[in-house]
């Protein structure tokens, strides 16, 4: 077990450690560091002694140690456009993009698990006829669309909610929250659904697709055989068989979410994560764009390392060790 | 006398498909008495399994049942609602399966799937259940069962896992088991341990059992009575010296030809030409005909019924006085009915 751990451990700090030399190398192929830091009146001698004073003379090798070990640090560097120091910036961006995509990701397995189920069990029914065809929309429609279209009806038509925002917020600490005041929370609606929307209908498939294939198993129809109620044989012997594929793809959409709200923030005007990376790439702003690519790795990497423990708790035959090997 | 265990009358299963309906089981009658093993043999396909669903009322969609009764110590089954059935299952008829690998979720401990057929079945509290769920892997031979009953279904070897299986098969002391080729899955040395002991269970509980399986061998060592069936039909029935020493039926003198043995000189085995007929293209009259080397003109016309003869019953018209010059009467064997130029 602990040695399960270990290797996932190590396989994710080679996998950072790949994402911070592809985020470094965007140092040297977009774009003069100096070039863009010092005004164009800057003479050939002041911009030798920046060379200089940033470490740009020395081997490759050195300055992609001394990358890393900032990155360790949490030092990205600092804005070209703000010249404000990048983590700065990020901890500032960072409660938003995570409150809009862990409430998504919540919308989108709670009821996407639950209508899956739904569809499983009812396969021939009405409604489950009517929740598949309408998932059908979610997996195909791309997001921007759906956020538009939800602008459109609830902020322009119906004037419920607000297109664009995040409402008052409340400081606590360092974070803040939109969870504490009723124009956060109206401003959390739209892009919640939006972000969450097509995580749902994915999940909502997998789960019904999985647990048909399960309710097939001979262990079912074992358990029928037994005279076990028909509910206990959905809801305990189908449905945890049933999440186990299901928690990789929620897992990894989970990543996916947290890393890829940008066009839902762009949508919004969501003051997140993902609307400073857009800026930043507009301006060329290397030390933002690399230290976003770091951090999206990073979530990847925790959020597989969290779902690999999941298997271990959902399924028995993944203690212990000698089933490790397979 | 008193009521059979089991006892299935006229039995009709149907499959509705896009291309019309199949009869998986077309008019199957049998009994099995308390204690009594009843092995059911025959060819994939010819409706062995099939019956043994029908009877616990598990057959899958599109198939139903579409005549007959079934009959568990006298009170019909076959028409109850889903939840009366849902309480008949696993309390008055056990079911045992092929695959003891596939047949535990692999998710709980044996102890939670053994304590949750319990509960449902009995009035006993957990702990109470809990340790009939230890004396029952006891008595299907799981050693240490206080320590083994934690485990996981992969903890264990197959034959272990079929014996947990038997195990959850008897929670509630049922009158009938139906052990669907409880052995196919296991090594040869194992399949005489898990015969062995369900012969023995049956024994001490009074248990019936309906054996159903293609391995001559098992149901040799096994039944006291066989029913072989062929293509949704019981061909021959009765005891099980009897039928595989002097079958009756041409297809059952078929089947015991092709059981391999140690002893004797001619080591071919005798095979059947031809395979059984598909649902869909069961030819008129005998099903068996085309197949048969000892056809004359009524079998490609008239069904054979399954008729009481000397303490089988047998589905064929060799046996039946109505066959005129070919009916096989009193003290003529199988031999006798062989064409001339066949016998010669």
């Amino acid at each position: 077990m602990i040695a399960y751990i270990l290797r996932s451990l190590a396989q994710g700090a080679l996998v950072l450690l790949a994402v911070a030399f592809i985020a470094f190398s965007m140092f040297r192929f977009v774009g003069d560091p100096v070039a863009n830091m010092v005004g164009q009146e800057a003479t050939l001698q002041d911009r030798q002694e920046l060379r200089e004073r940033l470490g740009l003379e020395r081997p490759f090798p050195v300055q992609f140690a001394i990358f890393v070990g900032n990155a360790v640090q949490g030092d990205f560097g600092v804005s070209y456009r703000q010249a404000r120091p990048v983590s700065a910036l990020m901890v500032e961006r960072l409660p938003a993009t995570l409150e809009l995509a862990i409430l998504s990701a919540l919308f989108a397995t709670v009821i996407g698990v639950g209508f899956g189920v739904y569809a499983a069990i009812r396969r021939d029914g009405f409604l489950a006829n009517v929740v598949m065809t309408v998932s059908l929309v979610g997996v195909s429609l791309p997001t921007f669309l759906i956020g538009i279209g939800l602008i459109y009806v609830f902020a322009v038509e119906l004037r419920w909610l607000p297109s664009f925002g995040r409402g008052e917020t409340v400081r606590i600490g360092w974070w803040t929250t939109g969870l504490l005041t009723e124009s956060g929370l109206k401003s959390l609606v739209l892009p919640v659904l939006t972000l969450g929307f097509f995580q749902l209908t994915l999940i909502m498939r997998l789960v019904r697709s999985e647990m048909l294939e399960v309710m097939r198993a001979d262990f079912i129809r074992f358990a029928r055989a037994r005279g076990i109620p028909e509910r206990t044989i959905e809801f305990r012997h189908a449905l945890r068989n049933t999440l186990i594929p299901v928690v990789t793809i929620a897992g990894l959409q989970l990543g996916s979410i947290i890393a890829f709200a940008i066009v839902t923030e762009t949508v919004f005007q969501w003051p997140g994560l993902g609307s400073l990376f857009v800026q930043a790439v507009q301006f060329a702003d290397v030390p933002v764009m690399a230290a976003y690519l770091v951090f999206v790795a990073f979530v990847f990497v925790v959020v597989n390392l969290l779902v690999d423990l999941t298997y271990v708790l959902l399924d028995p035959r993944l203690r212990g060790g000698k089933a490790l090997a397979k | 006398m008193s009521d059979p265990v089991l006892s299935v009358r006229d039995l009709r299963v149907e499959f509705h498909t896009r291309r019309g309906v199949l009869k998986a089981i077309d008019g199957v009658s049998f009994d099995i008495g308390k204690g009594e093993v009843l092995g059911v043999v025959g060819e994939s396909g010819a409706g062995k399994s099939v019956t043994g669903s029908a009877v616990i009322g598990l057959i899958d969609p599109p198939g139903r049942i579409a005549g007959g009764e079934i009959l568990l110590s006298g009170q019909r089954v076959d028409n109850l609602p889903p939840e009366e059935m849902r309480k008949v299952r696993g309390k008055r008829i056990g079911m045992i399966f092929q695959d003891p690998l596939t047949s535990l979720n692999p998710l709980y401990k044996i102890s939670e799937q053994l304590i949750e057929t319990i509960t449902t079945h009995t009035d006993l509290s957990p702990t109470q259940a809990r340790r009939r769920a230890v004396d029952l892997l006891a008595e299907v031979g799981i050693p240490a069962p206080e320590k083994r009953i934690d485990s996981y279904p992969h903890e264990f070897s197959g034959g272990m896992r079929q014996r947990v299986v038997i195990a959850l098969a008897l929670c509630a002391e049922p009158e009938l088991i139906i052990a669907d080729e409880p052995t196919t899955a296991l090594d040869v040395s194992v399949q005489a341990q898990i015969i062995t002991l369900l012969k023995r269970l049956g024994r001490e509980h009074g248990t019936a059992i309906m054996l159903v399986t293609h391995d001559m061998g098992v149901i040799a060592e096994t039944a006291d009575r066989v029913a072989v069936m062929y293509a949704g039909r019981i061909a021959e029935i009765g005891p099980v010296h009897d039928v595989v020493q002097n079958p009756l039926h041409p297809y059952a003198e078929g089947l015991m030809g092709a059981i391999p043995t140690l002893a004797g000189e001619d080591a071919r085995l005798v095979q059947i030409p031809g395979s059984m007929p598909r649902l869909n293209r069961i030819p008129p009259g005998c099903a068996f005909n085309p197949r048969c080397g000892y056809r004359f003109g009524r079998c490609t016309v008239d069904r054979p019924d399954p008729l009481p003869w000397r303490g089988h019953r047998v589905a064929c018209h060799l046996y039946d006085a109505a066959s005129g010059p070919h009916f096989l009467g009193e003290g003529k064997t199988l031999a006798a009915a062989k064409k001339p130029e066949e016998a010669a």
